[in-house]
């Protein structure tokens, strides 16, 4: 693959904190590889701002392998940028060319707070997980493991829901700001094993009612949040999710319903 | 101070079951009242912190990151080992102890090891049942494969998301507590000093990392789950968060450091790039069960891959170690990569990769399919097409990750890797109930020292910190805490706790006022610098002395020419990284001094005056069979305490994996 060096013009969301006004602003970068991360043509970025002795620019990042769900950069209009099923972390700057403007905002959603330029409160996920995303089951009960053998395909499909990174992306791609795409993988992950069969009902219910409390938007069926997300979740979950709200509060048998 | 490990008494294979039934119980009344503090939310954090919560603790939990679900557990991804025996293929606890004695050069305690594999079983029942999606066959039981060291196949995975769905379930059993009011969670906050009272870890002083603010928490214990010092290289396939701050505050406390050289080079990662790189990419060791391993046979090839014919192709690990091929130990796989590398014989641009080749795998494959599905006359292109799928099936998104990294489709060329900073063994001594030699003071996980001996064995990291999490410490912290049911909780604004923040106030101030000319991320690359020409995958006398000096000099220049930006209560990641990096400046001189003073290679420890004819690690069983602990004494003093390993079942010998 043939490498080469590129300038840009960035044009990125700075915001001190939740409480004031943000804007943008524009940086010329220089010198940036076609071999590097999106995320390292900001740490060049950042390292020349600290040069002239001026503040660098906050962003959430941890593991740069696509995996922990913590890069979270709108860019040039989508959520992680170009590239599909990616990662801002492994979106690769061999996308772009010498001369290219582009546009890096926060994910924009009022139960994501900007914490700092680029960086939001994404807590608010920990509370729906809090209101039912698990299996209750406590240390030290369980059974031996190969005692309850699962049909493949649907353990494979379990580990498909299963593997949102909690980012937030569809959240940010949507225009009504809806959380449904990252609930419906998590109540698709438990109800589609038999372990998770027991609380299935009472944890569609009250996850969708905390996923409301906190402010998110409702579902209208526009599926920007699938082509977003970077680890391919599908909108058959939310359909899932339907049946299983559904399910619950019309058989009266959640607690909540 | 004498180091006591508490062994158990007895034979081996009871020690554990002794142990659990005859150590002090707290009754669900007092549990209410004992207050445990846990810092990180990794696998050993977060299990950690579920169980306790669950059993009745009042827990607070708390990690840097802005969920405990980011943890870097999330990141690994090949497998969980278990002797489960699942496979028929001659697996016990006794042989996955074995391994893990064996693999870790015989530097590690055989009570804590076997312990490790005997409750290896019950971790992969408990994933089960919170609903963990691991790999099944068709016949929906739970599917194994190899990883290196070991010639059974215990491992069980996720495709190659193991960690996540691993962390992802207990991330979800620590929730629950948290619903439950058991648990109260700190995300974004960092803890910056243990807090000792009456000589022991009642509390820390964490900061705010949003609004910059210290804040004091009590606990009647505190356990340590901070994971590993990789970072302390600048590149490694660590999260760009991972670092020491936890345990080296503790260390400086008091708590012994133990055999800090013990670092782990993971063999298949990909190479660098350029200066821009920040960090590397693990391709995980399942691939080897597929991928073959081998460099042209002729020096300085310029031919691409699929130019060079096979008889001038040097498998060499299939070559070097034909009872284990490929699955050598990652030790052993990364120094035979260096070799082939330094010898002449490297690859790709900057010719210090390997091939890793799944052309073969691929071919295989295929033909299996083609027969399962009753195809005749298959062309070469079927057969491929056939192949390349089950090879999906295994490594997707393995392969996805490498092609976004590099552009490259390792599905038709073979992949360039190299060796990389990935996993280190050492850590904060502990004995047998892993508490540090400070009283309440726990580590757990990759934050302590205490199983893997001088190298770890592929798969065993997600054991051993579920382990530690979910089955030790719920016992042994039991033990400990019954003697302290009637401490009354320690107010906050105790003298231990004012002092305490003074200092950590004290040194952010420092710190700011510095105003220096160059950028704390300049300084780290420069200590990963020296660490890697140094005291990475060989190392010797005059390298490891002249980098302890270049190590001070570097420290003296940070202090005096760091510059931070922004303020001190306000979210600045600068000013988190500056202190992060200003503690892996002092654990450097450690690992060094450390890496000095064993006058032996072994695991992934390699002196290079220490090896045999062959190139192999050359132990010195007489003078080092020992697990070396530091002692703080004050800048650059540290003292050495050693605590012999006393083999009783297992023989040490050369280890051959021919």
């Amino acid at each position: 693959m043939e490498h080469y060096t590129m300038n840009l013009t960035l044009k990125v969301w700075k915001q001190k904190n939740k409480n004031e006004k943000g804007r943008f602003e524009t940086y010329p970068v220089k010198g940036i590889s076609s071999e590097m991360s999106f995320l390292e043509m900001f740490d060049v970025l950042n390292e020349q701002l600290v040069a002239e002795g001026k503040e660098p620019i906050a962003f959430d990042h941890d593991c740069r392998e696509g995996i922990c769900g913590a890069c979270s950069m709108y860019i040039n209009g989508r959520a992680h940028g170009p590239w599909h099923n990616t990662t801002t972390c492994q979106l690769h700057m061999r996308q772009y060319k010498d001369g290219d403007t582009i546009v890096v905002e926060p994910w924009r959603a009022n139960s994501f707070p900007v914490i700092k330029d680029l960086v939001v409160d994404r807590s608010s996920f920990d509370r729906i997980i809090q209101a039912g995303g698990y299996i209750s089951v406590n240390t030290g009960n369980a059974v031996d493991a190969n005692s309850l053998p699962i049909e493949k395909q649907k353990a494979d499909e379990s580990f498909a829901a299963a593997a949102c990174i909690g980012c937030g992306a569809c959240v940010a791609a949507c225009p009504n700001a809806s959380a449904m795409l990252f609930v419906s993988a998590k109540v698709s992950h438990l109800a589609l094993l038999p372990q998770g069969d027991p609380e299935r009902k009472t944890r569609a219910v009250n996850m969708v009612e905390q996923m409301d409390k906190e402010g998110f938007g409702s579902c209208t069926n526009i599926g920007a949040c699938e082509a977003e997300c970077p680890k391919g979740i599908s909108l058959e979950n939310i359909a899932r999710l339907n049946r299983e709200y559904i399910g619950s509060v019309f058989s009266g048998s959640s607690d909540k319903a | 101070m004498t180091l006591n490990s508490k062994i158990p008494a007895g034979k081996l294979e009871s020690k554990w079951k002794d142990y659990k039934s005859t150590c002090k119980l707290v009754n669900p009344a007092n549990k209410r009242q004992l207050e445990v503090i846990v810092i990180g939310t990794g696998l050993a954090g977060a299990s950690a912190a579920a169980s306790l919560g669950e059993m009745g603790y009042k827990v607070k939990t708390f990690c840097f990151q802005d969920s405990p679900r980011r943890a870097h557990s999330i990141a690994a991804q090949g497998g969980i080992n278990a002797a489960k025996n699942y496979q028929n293929d001659g697996d016990s606890t006794y042989r996955l102890f074995y391994d893990t004695i064996k693999g870790g050069d015989y530097r590690s305690r055989e009570g804590n090891v076997y312990r490790l594999a005997e409750v290896s079983a019950s971790i992969i029942d408990q994933c089960v049942a919170q609903g963990v999606p691991f790999a099944r066959e068709y016949g929906g039981l739970l599917s194994n494969r190899s990883f290196g060291g070991t010639q059974v196949q215990r491992t069980f995975y996720a495709a190659g998301q193991t960690g996540q769905q691993l962390l992802i379930g207990a991330y979800q059993a620590l929730e629950r507590q948290v619903a439950l009011g058991n648990v109260t969670q700190y995300s974004r906050h960092e803890m910056l000093d243990i807090v000792m009272v009456d000589g022991k870890a009642r509390g820390i002083i964490a900061r705010d990392l949003v609004t910059g603010k210290l804040e004091r928490f009590f606990g009647h214990a505190v356990l340590l789950c901070s994971g590993g010092y990789g970072n302390v290289f600048y590149l490694s396939t660590n999260a760009m968060g991972s670092n020491v701050t936890a345990a080296w505050k503790a260390h400086k406390k008091g708590a012994y450091f133990g055999n800090p050289c013990y670092t782990q080079i993971h063999p298949t990662c990909i190479p660098v790039s350029g200066d821009h790189q920040s960090k590397l990419t693990l391709m995980s060791e399942s691939l080897r069960n597929d991928g073959r391993i081998w460099v042209p046979k002729k020096q300085g090839d310029t031919r691409k891959a699929s130019d060079i014919p096979e008889e001038e192709r040097d498998y060499y690990l299939e070559r070097r170690y034909p009872a284990f091929g490929n699955l050598v130990p990652r030790d052993v796989a990364s120094r035979a990569a260096k070799e082939r590398c330094d010898a002449g014989y490297g690859v790709g641009s900057s010719k210090m990769a390997v091939y890793l080749d799944f052309a073969a795998a691929i071919e295989r494959y295929g033909k299996i399919e083609v027969n399962k599905q009753s195809i005749e006359n298959a062309d070469a292109a079927k057969i491929r097409e056939l192949g390349e799928g089950v090879v999906k099936e295994k490594y997707g998104n393995l392969f996805e990750m490498y092609e976004k990294i590099t552009g490259e489709d390792p599905y038709k060329l073979p992949m360039r890797i190299y060796p990389a900073v990935h996993y280190t063994m050492g850590g904060l001594w502990v004995d047998y109930e892993l508490q540090t030699n400070i009283p309440g003071l726990y580590a757990l996980g990759e934050a302590n020292f205490s199983d893997h001996g001088a190298n770890r064995l592929g798969a065993s990291a997600l054991m051993q910190g579920l382990a530690d999490g979910y089955f030790v410490v719920p016992y042994t912290l039991g033990n400990n805490l019954a003697d302290d049911i009637r401490t009354k909780a320690i107010p906050i604004d105790h003298p231990a706790f004012v002092a305490a923040e003074k200092e950590v106030s004290d040194r952010i101030n420092r710190l700011m006022n510095i105003k220096g000319k160059e950028s704390v991320e300049s300084f780290h690359k420069r200590l990963g610098k020296i660490m890697w020409d140094k005291c990475g995958m060989a190392r010797n006398e005059k390298g490891l002395k002249e980098a302890i000096e270049e190590i001070k000099a570097l420290r003296k220049e940070f202090w005096g020419n760091v510059f931070i930006p922004g303020d001190i209560n306000e979210f600045n990641p600068e000013l988190d990284k500056a202190g992060r990096v200003a503690d892996f400046l002092e654990l450097g001189e450690l690992m060094c001094l450390d890496a000095l003073n064993r006058n032996e290679s072994c695991g992934g420890h390699f002196r290079e005056e220490y090896q045999t004819e062959e190139g192999e690690a050359l132990r010195d069983d007489e003078h080092y069979m020992y697990v070396a602990a530091w002692e703080y004494k004050g800048d650059s003093q540290y003292e050495l305490h050693k605590e012999s390993l006393d083999y009783e079942v297992v023989h040490p010998s050369a280890r051959s994996y021919k």
